[in-house]
């Protein structure tokens, strides 16, 4: 388990599905997490055989922001994906959430963002785990207030744009049971105590459930969990969009799979939405001002860019235009990697701010706009999710166009 | 069903109020409004839709400065501290019958609104006369207090007006001074949106109504669960303004297709571009079209995709066996 290491008096980083954070407060070294998780570094080069490349071939539509700018930077067996895609081979997409708030902020969006780019390019199926019992379990709800949350952020899972002809959404206290469940017991036997104690840092004092949790997020990366879905293909492969911190529970996954007789999942994994105080600040439900949630308004989006993002201009505009910004460790620059869809542009302002021509408001004006419209965009599709269009969403039925 | 701006004039014409209408650009603030009317003599007004705990709806309607507290207000409804709310978008559709940014006491002429309640500013009592939106927001008409007054007569509702900004005390013993305007009767909308399990409010739900003599029954609000931090009391007027598809409607999907598309080719057609471009201008707004909308119509595609099935399904689900 990554532990606080007190070798050397040093403090190591700490990522896991439950805590994240830097060493010395300062920022996270992906490099050095790929290497200690043992993942892949996606190929972003300009290289016909980069991944970036490869995907735009057989898509045939240009790559996603994320993929392009390196947001979704780590993977594991993503070739073999674009290999058997190649050959003819479908897959299907898993994805989830934790519900334990009902607030989400665009860093949540992220990696849906991304996945509905993956099903509309591939044209492949997705399914959605929402983990309202890990999130009973984990931040003591009640078991009703979890299914309630998980049934809020279904709609704004579904405003991010999922095609409900291909998209199953459940959450595990409605879908456990049945094929899935033997699929657990199955993963379950293949894991010692001591195995996961090591994956995940259980200890003596934690309850049961926490210990017996991870094979519910391991087996959705079988096609044979989803009977309804998936029957007759279980050789069907499975591309599990997440942040990295989940990286833990599909090692688990992809060391058990084989043992089962299953394809080992394969995962393309993204770094870390910063907050908007800064790389180092943490993005809590508790402070408001840490984050842009998908609720705020123009006013609120522009009060929180202008008043609480972190930016790495000078001091004084005198300053600012001898020495340029510090894009290290700007903000406004950093969220503009990410949503700024105009390579060029993003360019351009950073040339101009890094050397001074561009003052700091300038950079939070296009930040401001870009926010803005994406969460009203958001918003409007919010407003359209209907009860009974999550049930549908949730409902166990066949999904018989979903690689149309 | 619902009245129209039009059916809603010519009522006022039979009843003999006199008025003065203006008509402008569709406006969602009383900051825009002022734009068109504020020179034109007699004051704005702001109109709030709240709603408390027990699907009771309310209309506030007051002079733009004046300060409603809805912590206050609830106090002195008996609705329990913390008790108002503002309501949600769509029940400004489905109760008041009038798109966003056009709550107004004139909506109160529509059935589905019998039982809101309207609680006047009596700072309006001291204005030559006070502007409302006549259930459409591309109009405002202007008219003084005793034009309003016959008005709601007629519809039978009594004119209320309260002092918005006292602030009374409120107890045990003096119960709040506004409890005799609680509706007797709440509105459960058929698709409740909010958090509250609302069909658990309406089961015990009696008519909670409120003896004549004041006494309010004390409504101790539900601990309310950490489900309202983000879904908070803030109008989103401005933001939802195009009101989203909620029915797999053609028309106005056609409708906002051609809109976004119009709205792009409007902008492109420029004399500069015209120079610019010459006989190419089509093909130059071709590609642009594609570059622009294509993300943008395919989102607005999706939804309604996900609308039409979700209303098949629905279906489906529903559907009675043939009869043998």
């Amino acid at each position: 388990m990554e532990n606080k290491d007190e070798k050397n008096g040093e403090q190591e980083q700490v990522v896991n599905p439950w805590e994240v954070s830097a060493k010395d407060g300062g920022k996270i070294d992906y490099d050095k997490l790929i290497d200690k998780f043992g993942c892949q570094k996606l190929d972003q080069s300009s290289s016909e055989l980069s991944h970036v490349k490869r995907v735009e071939r057989l898509t045939g539509r240009p790559a996603h922001v994320f993929l392009r700018r390196g947001v979704f930077f780590a993977h594991r067996d993503f070739d073999d994906i674009l290999n058997a895609y190649e050959r003819g081979e479908k897959f299907y997409l898993y994805t989830g959430r934790g519900p334990s708030s009902e607030a989400l902020h665009l860093g949540h969006l992220v990696p849906f963002m991304f996945t509905k780019y993956l099903q509309d390019a591939f044209k492949v199926p997705l399914v959605i785990q929402l983990t309202d019992d890990e999130k009973c379990m984990w931040k003591n709800l009640s078991v009703e207030e979890s299914q309630r949350l998980a049934r809020e952020n279904a709609k704004d899972i579904i405003a991010c744009g999922f095609d409900i002809s291909k998209t199953f959404i459940f959450s595990d206290f409605d879908y456990v049971g049945g094929a899935f469940y033997k699929n657990m017991v199955k993963v379950a036997k293949c894991v010692t105590y001591n195995k996961v104690v090591g994956i995940f840092g259980f200890t003596g004092e934690d309850h049961i459930g926490k210990v017996s949790f991870p094979p519910v997020q391991a087996v959705p990366s079988f096609p044979t969990s989803f009977p309804h879905l998936f029957s007759g293909k279980d050789n069907l492969r499975c591309l599990i969009p997440c942040a990295i911190d989940q990286d833990p529970y599909f090692r688990m996954t992809r060391d058990v799979a084989p043992r089962i007789g299953y394809h080992k999942p394969a995962l393309i994994e993204s770094s870390f939405f910063p907050a908007l105080q800064g790389e180092s600040g943490k993005m809590s439900a508790s402070d408001p001002n840490s984050a842009i949630y998908v609720t705020d308004s123009a006013k609120d989006i522009k009060n929180k860019i202008n008043k609480h993002a972190f930016t790495g201009g000078q001091e004084s505009i005198e300053k600012h235009r001898k020495y340029g910004a510090n894009l290290e460790v700007d903000i406004p620059i950093k969220y503009l990697n990410f949503f700024l869809e105009d390579d060029a542009e993003l360019e351009h302002i950073k040339k101009e701010y890094g050397a001074g021509h561009m003052l700091t408001g300038e950079v939070k004006k296009r930040l401001i706009e870009i926010l803005t419209e994406l969460v009203e965009r958001h918003q409007r599709a919010r407003a359209s999710v209907t009860e009974e269009m999550v049930d549908a969403f949730m409902a166990v039925r066949p999904l018989p166009n979903m690689f149309d | 069903m619902a009245y129209s701006k039009e059916q809603l004039l010519a009522r006022l014409q039979e009843l003999q109020i006199e008025f003065s209408k203006y008509e402008h650009p569709v406006v969602m603030t009383v900051e825009e409004q002022a734009k068109y009317v504020g020179n034109k003599g007699g004051a704005l007004t702001k109109n709030l839709l709240l709603k408390d705990k027990k699907h009771r709806y309310y209309i506030v309607s007051a002079l733009p400065h004046t300060k409603v507290d809805l912590k206050v207000l609830a106090l002195r409804l008996g609705v329990g501290k913390g008790g108002l709310r503002m309501a949600p978008d769509n029940t400004l559709g489905e109760i008041l019958q009038v798109p966003p940014g056009c709550v107004t006491p004139f909506a109160l002429v529509n059935e589905t609104a019998r039982n809101v309640s309207l609680l006047l500013d009596q700072g309006f009592k001291t204005q030559d006369c006070c502007f409302f939106h006549p259930l459409s927001n591309d109009m405002s008409i202007s008219l003084n207090t005793h034009g309003l007054d016959k008005f709601l007569k007629s519809i039978e509702k009594e004119p209320i007006y309260v002092d918005l900004e006292a602030n009374p005390q409120v107890g045990k013993d003096q119960p709040g001074d506004l409890a005799a305007f609680v509706p007797s009767t709440s509105m459960v909308l058929p698709d409740p949106q909010e958090n509250e399990s609302s069909s658990q409010t309406l089961a015990g739900n009696q008519v909670s109504a409120v003896s004549a003599d004041g006494k309010s029954m004390a409504v101790k609000a539900k601990a309310d669960k950490p489900s309202s931090t983000s879904k908070n009391v803030k109008v989103q007027p401005a933001n939802v303004a195009k009101s989203s598809l909620r029915s797999a409607d053609i028309e106005k999907f056609v409708d906002e297709i051609l809109e976004k598309t119009s709205t792009l080719f409007l902008s492109e057609i420029t004399e500069d571009s015209i120079k610019q471009h010459g006989e190419k201008l089509g093909d130059v707004l071709g590609n642009s079209i594609r570059k622009h909308l294509t993300s943008d119509l395919r989102n607005l595609a999706t939804i309604f995709k996900n609308i039409a099935y979700t209303e098949g399904f629905y279906a489906g689900t529903h559907h009675q066996p043939k009869r043998l």
